[in-house]
């Protein structure tokens, strides 16, 4: 390392951080910044909460000063955060304070998505919202109101929306992300691997990441524990076409060829199977199946595999080898963002059978078994029945969804099949960087009779509403108690830190209101959010002054493994770990994975790929002044052949074209050794175009615009997005 | 007499950038500035790589060339832990500080003097870590004192291989690199 380095470093990133404006409090000073209302406040105080930079609800205590949020810090009585938080739950601070964020509620005046707005008053808003939504009601049925929702915030919102009758609610966390890991775990074990997962990273002796980026992927107790596992001497074995932050850790290092993890995963299964290294008890206990899935397995040897994935065939023995010999604590990592080629399912379904081999689940250093604590929901009237159900799914196409599909929805509003969809309720989750192919979106959004979002920035999805609803930061507000299934019980309060600076109001309070102006009172029988926590609390036999006093309650331990006495369940058909799934091969499908060679991309395109950065959150954080400030733009990793045959230089600006001709905007090159040769790489969540998001507008360019095609998974519904290809055009074009 | 220190373990850092973003609430810096930074060494060809991540910072150098340029004499060795400080109100901002520093650790805050890590001695004087040690969800930060044998820092050092940053420029700079 030299002085050198640190200069280089500045250069790359000392662009991005452009013209400077002032910090937070230099911002107070300047009066740019909104009071936060309470400056009559002296001293030092702090609040107790959760934080809700991502939907991880890492325990949180806030720490104000003379009035003003000063900064955000881990509750060490939280067993997720465990007193640290990641960078983006200390940079939260930097969301109470955002300037661009939304301050009122807006009717939109002209077209849809031209961004320009009336100011009105909640009530305005409210009775504008009832009465397109009673219409909507009277011609088409409760069930043609839709909700898209993401994170704990959306609860009240979603008991709205059953309330009024609709059970179209769905979230991008399943069709767009981790459906395919759930429904492969699901048609093995029975159980999803959930959220946060049930992965025992802290007591693996091996951790296999298949394409899962921790590190950069900045779920807080994962990466505390990846962290913890290397400290520890865990052998860790990294399987991704780019050489991640994990990949710079690991004890042997796969660097696959995009798309071939399923090869990979079976001739892996071939050498523990053939060798006999798997657990022979466990599988003889609780395996079904097993001698036709092992029988399958013979013609894909390592051998075999090696053209497919590019991975020698001693290293895969050599790997499988390691893996058995630290059964059952060989944890592979079913990842979570794995929406990837269209197989996902089959590919997710390989993980949980390679886990099985290895006795994993259940077992200390493989799957925990989550626990929660026992409090009763409120005793709401039960919701209407719907007739016709729901919408996303018709006649169960894809067989293994168990949760509803977002690009189901969308597709029924474009198409008005089953039945047509009128209204969109989007709470917190920007669908036009979720979804696959804006302009599906955007399509299906002209046939709406009404757009609501909710959120706390202007996101794209925002441009394009009839009513924006801004809702108060998580500093600023009650959200439901979070009662979490995780290794220790626990139950966690996010309460308000400092008032809202404008006229944002809380979701629970949207909820409510909302429901007074449709009728639907009766759903709400509480008058504040804190008479519904002492109901709930006291029906439990809990305190809510201590939960106030310490954001956290805590419960006893259980017994989360097998080791410890937890009786083995599997909830499959068969009641034991389906090897062989008599389920898919009734619904039509392979029943033991198989692999599929992926399309290649046209000749001079490069395979996009997308991750996450480690300081921001999807497309939510890159206006918050103190995460922009870390990183305000993404770059396009090419490695250093491809740079050169396209004539590209380090830190220079291109835009990249899509295999559909579709051209993003500018993106600043970083030509690596740390990415194989065929394809590239980019931050996801960058490139926003709302132009109410003033400090993020035009800043690098956005992955979710080159996702013009997406596979879709044929057992669940998930859409695929690693199926789209680049090449470079000049940047000022 | 305690001299402070930091040891941080490459191994487990993951280049989140918490103790850049801790640091900036902690201490207010300017939107646009940083006391500290992430560092990344790659080094071999595809896919044969090796990859050290560094969080880095003032390295409170025993021999500080910052502190013997000053003519203002802002630039100064604390009583305590040998932490090398600048008294902002008799900084002139002439930035012979930062001509002189070989880890570019200082730059001019926009109030006019000159800036950098201070080891948040007002946390240290109240028993509390460092805000970018005390936020590290990785544990792979440590501070502690130096002269102290059986400080954390002191027995990380003896047990583990290290490095410092440009030795060669004859510093002492007072923060190690676990490998």
């Amino acid at each position: 390392m030299s002085a050198l380095s640190r200069r280089r470093f500045l250069k790359i990133s000392g662009a991005a951080v452009g013209a400077a404006a002032a910090g937070t409090a230099a911002l107070r000073a300047a009066g740019t910044l909104p009071s936060t209302g309470l400056s009559a406040e002296k001293g030092i105080r702090t609040v107790p909460t959760f934080c809700d930079i991502c939907f991880w609800k890492c325990g949180a205590i806030a720490t104000v000063r003379d009035g003003a949020l000063w900064k955000i810090e881990g509750n060490p009585l939280d067993p997720l955060s465990n007193g640290r938080l990641c960078p983006r739950g200390t940079g939260g601070v930097g969301a109470h304070y955002d300037p661009d964020r939304l301050r009122t509620p807006l009717l939109r005046k002209r077209s849809r998505g031209q961004e320009e707005w009336v100011e009105v008053t909640w009530d305005e808003a409210f009775e504008y919202i009832a009465q397109k939504m009673q219409s909507i009601k009277q011609r088409y049925g409760p069930e043609a109101v839709a909700l898209f929702s993401h994170g704990i915030g959306g609860n009240f919102l979603k008991h709205l929306l059953k309330a009024y009758g609709s059970p179209n609610i769905a979230a991008p966390s399943f069709a767009q992300c981790r459906g395919p890991r759930d429904a492969g775990f699901r048609l093995t074990f029975g159980e999803d691997v959930s959220s946060p997962e049930r992965t025992d990273i802290r007591n693996a002796r091996c951790l296999v990441l298949i394409g899962n980026h921790l590190g950069e992927n900045m779920h807080n107790t994962q990466v505390q524990e990846f962290a913890d596992a290397i400290g520890n001497g865990a052998s860790l074995i990294v399987v991704d076409p780019r050489y991640s932050i994990a990949a710079g850790k690991a004890s042997h290092y796969l660097p696959i060829k995009p798309g071939t993890d399923i090869a990979l995963l079976l001739a892996w299964m071939h050498v523990i199977v053939t060798e006999r290294l798997y657990d022979r008890d466990y599988v003889a206990q609780h395996g079904f199946g097993f001698e036709q899935f092992a029988a399958s397995l013979a013609p894909f040897t390592p051998a075999w595999a090696y053209p497919e994935t590019g991975i020698e065939p001693e290293v895969i023995e050599r790997t499988a080898r390691e893996m058995a010999a630290h059964k059952p604590a060989t944890l592979v990592h079913p990842g979570r963002h794995v929406t990837w080629y269209g197989d996902d399912a089959q590919r997710s379904r390989a993980i949980a059978l390679l886990n099985a081999l290895l006795g994993s689940w259940g077992r200390k250093g493989g799957f925990y078994t989550p626990v929660s604590m026992d409090l009763p929901p409120y005793p709401y009237p039960e919701y209407p029945p719907s007739v016709r159900g729901k919408v996303d799914n018709p006649g169960q196409k894809y067989p293994f969804a168990h949760e509803t599909i977002t690009t189901g929805i969308r597709e029924a509003t474009l198409t008005g099949q089953p039945y047509p969809i009128m209204g969109w309720w989007v709470y917190a989750t920007n669908l036009l960087h979720a979804l696959p192919n804006e302009a599906e979106t955007i399509k299906a959004i002209q046939n709406l009779d009404l757009l609501v979002v909710v959120d706390v920035i202007p996101s794209e999805i925002a441009g394009w509403a009839d009513v924006v609803l801004p809702e108060s930061v998580y500093l600023e507000r009650h959200d439901d108690l979070n009662v979490e299934w995780f290794r220790e019980p626990f139950i966690a309060l996010r309460q308000p830190v400092v008032a809202s600076p404008h006229d944002q109001k809380p979701n629970w309070w949207i909820a409510r209101k909302m429901a007074g102006h449709l009728g639907l009172s009766a759903y709400f029988p509480w008058n504040d959010i804190e008479e519904y926590f002492r109901y709930r609390l006291k029906a439990g036999g809990y305190d809510y002054e201590a939960l106030k006093k310490n954001g956290i309650l805590r419960g006893p331990h259980q017994p989360v493994y097998y080791e410890e006495g937890l009786a083995p369940t599997f909830p499959t058909p068969s009641g034991k770990i389906e090897f062989f799934s008599p389920q898919l091969q009734k619904a039509g499908f392979d029943p033991v994975p198989v692999y599929h060679r992926p399309p290649a991309g046209p000749p001079g395109y490069y395979r996009l790929l997308f991750g996450r950065a480690p300081v921001h959150s999807f497309s939510r954080t890159h206006s918050n002044r103190i995460l922009s400030d870390a990183m305000s733009e993404n770059e396009i990793w090419v490695h250093t052949q491809t740079a050169q045959q396209n004539g590209l230089t380090n830190g220079q600006y291109v835009r990249l074209k899509n295999q559909d001709g579709v051209v993003s905007n500018r993106i600043r090159v970083r030509v690596t050794e740390r990415i194989r040769p065929e394809c590239v790489y980019m931050v996801h969540g960058f490139g926003h175009t709302s132009r109410m998001l003033k400090h993020a507008f035009g800043k690098g360019a956005s992955d979710a615009q080159m996702v013009t095609r997406y596979a879709t998974d044929p057992l669940m519904g998930g859409t695929a997005m690693n199926v789209n290809f680049v090449t470079f055009a000049p940047a000022e074009a | 007499m305690a001299r402070y220190g930091m040891v941080i373990d490459t191994a487990r850092c993951v280049g989140c950038m918490d103790c850049v973003v801790a640091c900036k609430t902690e201490n207010g810096i300017p939107e646009g500035y940083d006391r500290d930074w992430i560092a990344y060494d790659t080094t071999g060809a595809f896919p044969t790589l090796h990859m050290e991540i560094r969080s880095e910072r003032c390295n409170h150098c025993e021999d500080p060339p910052c502190v013997y340029c000053c003519p203002c004499g802002a630039s100064h060795i604390h009583e305590r832990g040998g932490v090398v400080l600048v008294h902002h109100d008799k900084c002139s901002g002439c930035k012979a500080c930062i001509a002189a520093c070989p880890y570019d650790a200082r730059f001019i805050h926009p109030e006019g003097y000159a800036d950098k890590c201070t080891f948040c001695i007002h946390r240290v004087e109240q028993g509390l870590e460092p805000a970018c040690v005390a936020v590290c969800p990785t544990h792979c930060m440590h501070f502690g004192d130096l002269d102290d044998p059986n400080s954390t820092v002191s027995r990380l050092l003896a047990s583990r291989e290290q490095h410092t940053l440009l030795p060669e420029a004859g510093t002492k700079p007072q923060i190690w690199y676990l490998k």
